[in-house]
């Protein structure tokens, strides 16, 4: 995003994560001191091979893993028990498969799940469930079972789920995955369109590419570079020393921006 | 409220008893099978009313006969037990078409057959004028457990995922070759169970990680409060109130 169209100065940044290390219970250390800052209406994509501890990342920004060192902050408010419940409202988390985020019977009362946890009723949560569905161009399959809809429907039905909580900050785990060409590009569109924070995880670089002007390369457990997504994509011997591949016949330096 | 097709059992329509809310129905089939049970068995007349009654609702649902009955065929495995009995129960006997049967069992039969048809009949009939996830609604307004409520509305969501899941099993399986033939081949299949038993356990873990991250604290936020007017109570009601009168009669006259 361009620099003038930022916040004013006075806004704490969306996300703020300082030292952040975590190892799981069997032992295994995933995180080993990750830092990184993210301004308010930024779109930064998180890239990072398999196995880089991107996910686990993730589950730490709204709370679900607790740190075993380091601290996030959540547009100034830092994670603990005490703002919890804020903190799971301003961060919301797209996951991978959206057959594990919408649970409910039909589209229209998943979308609601989120705000009526918050304790918003009535006309004000039917309000937020159709702004939130308008959004994602799904208005039209509020009353449809999830399970009745192509996966990319599914996909953008779950973006809609946390855009109704009204987050600080989207965080969508590798948004690209499973989409077909054409469904790719509608979610790219949608989320364009949100004026919304958004760190995007994934490995799928050209769409970070075209959706990110900043990346982050998280790599065994630390950040290893951040900087403008072109650059490091171009940049061929921290890719290969990481393990990120372009695909065959992708140029960074000639792929049109949006 | 919804669209598509829910399940095979229930009818799309608007008519009168379609539009009632979910807990009045589900009380009104509740009680009106307690009524049933509770009448004596030689009152047959009052069988026939019951039915008489089960049809005039029918009737008001629009629910077509045909629809209605062919889905009555649910029971047949009772019936079965049914007609067994008049062989095997003790008691004075009595001739029919040469056959020496028990007295006690041709009324035993005629109970449970009359009393299980009308029940069946009852909840084919709440099935047809009611989704699902309205019957969800409802049992959670009848203050049901919401523990229950919950896993009944996952089974809802999750059928179909875990049914698509077993279906992709079965064609890698087949696609590499495999034929269940035969004993030799139940551990391929146990496995197999035991597998999407880790899967879709697995999905839970991951459905409830969602949930969480949305705010979940162990109880469902109510999203639709389903009320009902006295009016439609009543409405509702109509049904078990006139099979009740039906069952004391059959007790004062029997």
């Amino acid at each position: 995003m361009d620099p003038d169209v930022t916040a004013a100065p006075a806004a704490p940044p969306s996300l703020e994560v300082a030292g952040l290390a975590y190892a799981y219970p069997d032992g295994h250390q995933a995180l080993f001191g990750v830092d990184l800052r993210i301004e308010r209406g930024e779109r930064v994509a998180l890239l990072g091979p398999n196995g880089a501890g991107k996910t686990t990342l993730v589950l730490h920004l709204n709370g679900i893993l607790t740190a075993g060192a380091g601290t996030v902050t959540v547009a100034g408010l830092p994670l603990g028990k005490r703002h919890l419940a804020e903190i799971r409202r301003k961060v919301g988390i797209v996951f991978q498969d959206p057959d594990d985020q919408l649970f409910m019977p039909t589209v229209r009362e998943d979308v609601a799940f989120g705000p009526a946890a918050a304790g918003t009723r009535g006309p004000e949560l039917e309000a937020r469930v159709l702004k939130a569905l308008g959004q994602v161009g799904m208005a039209a399959y509020a009353d449809r079972p999830p399970h009745h809809l192509s996966f990319g429907q599914r996909r953008r039905v779950a973006v809609a789920t946390v855009l109704a909580m009204e987050p600080e900050i989207l965080v969508l785990d590798e948004p690209s995955s499973n989409l077909d060409p054409a469904a790719r590009r509608e979610l790219a569109d949608i989320l364009r369109s949100l004026d919304v924070t958004v760190l995007m995880v994934t490995h799928d670089l050209p769409y970070a590419l075209e959706l990110c002007p900043r990346a982050l390369i998280l790599s065994e457990g630390v950040i290893v570079a951040d900087g403008p997504t072109g650059e490091l994509l171009a940049d061929q011997d921290l890719m290969s020393g990481h393990r990120l591949e372009l695909p065959f016949g992708f140029d960074p330096k000639t792929a049109p921006r949006k | 409220m919804g669209a598509g097709p829910a399940h095979r059992l229930y009818r799309q329509g608007r008519s009168p008893v379609h539009v009632l809310p979910p807990h009045t129905k589900l009380t009104a089939v509740l009680c009106f099978v307690v009524v049933v049970v509770s009448t004596p068995r030689e009152a047959i007349w009052a069988f026939a009313a019951y039915a008489l009654l089960l049809a005039s609702v029918a009737y008001a649902a629009r629910v077509p006969p045909a629809f209605w009955l062919k889905r009555l065929l649910i029971e047949v495995p009772f019936v079965a037990f049914a007609l067994l009995l008049p062989f095997v129960a003790e008691g004075g006997r009595t001739d029919v078409l040469g056959l020496s049967l028990s007295v006690d069992g041709l009324w035993g039969a005629w109970n449970v057959l009359a009393k299980a048809t009308l029940g069946v009949a009852a909840s084919v009939l709440l099935a047809a004028t009611t989704e699902l996830r309205d019957l969800l609604l409802g049992l959670r307004r009848l203050r049901l457990p919401p523990l229950l409520v919950q896993i009944a509305s996952f089974m809802i969501r999750y059928g179909d995922v875990v049914t698509d899941e077993m279906r992709r099993m079965r064609v890698a399986r087949e696609s590499r070759g495999f034929r269940a033939r035969g004993p030799r081949h139940w551990g391929v299949l146990a496995k197999s169970a035991g597998a999407l038993f880790i899967r879709s356990y697995e999905r839970g873990e991951r459905v409830h990680l969602a949930m969480v991250s949305r705010g979940y604290t162990g109880t469902m936020p109510v999203i639709h409060e389903v009320t009902a007017s006295r009016a439609q109570w009543t409405y509702a009601l109509t049904l078990p109130l006139t099979a009740l009168a039906v069952c004391l009669l059959g007790w004062t006259l029997t």
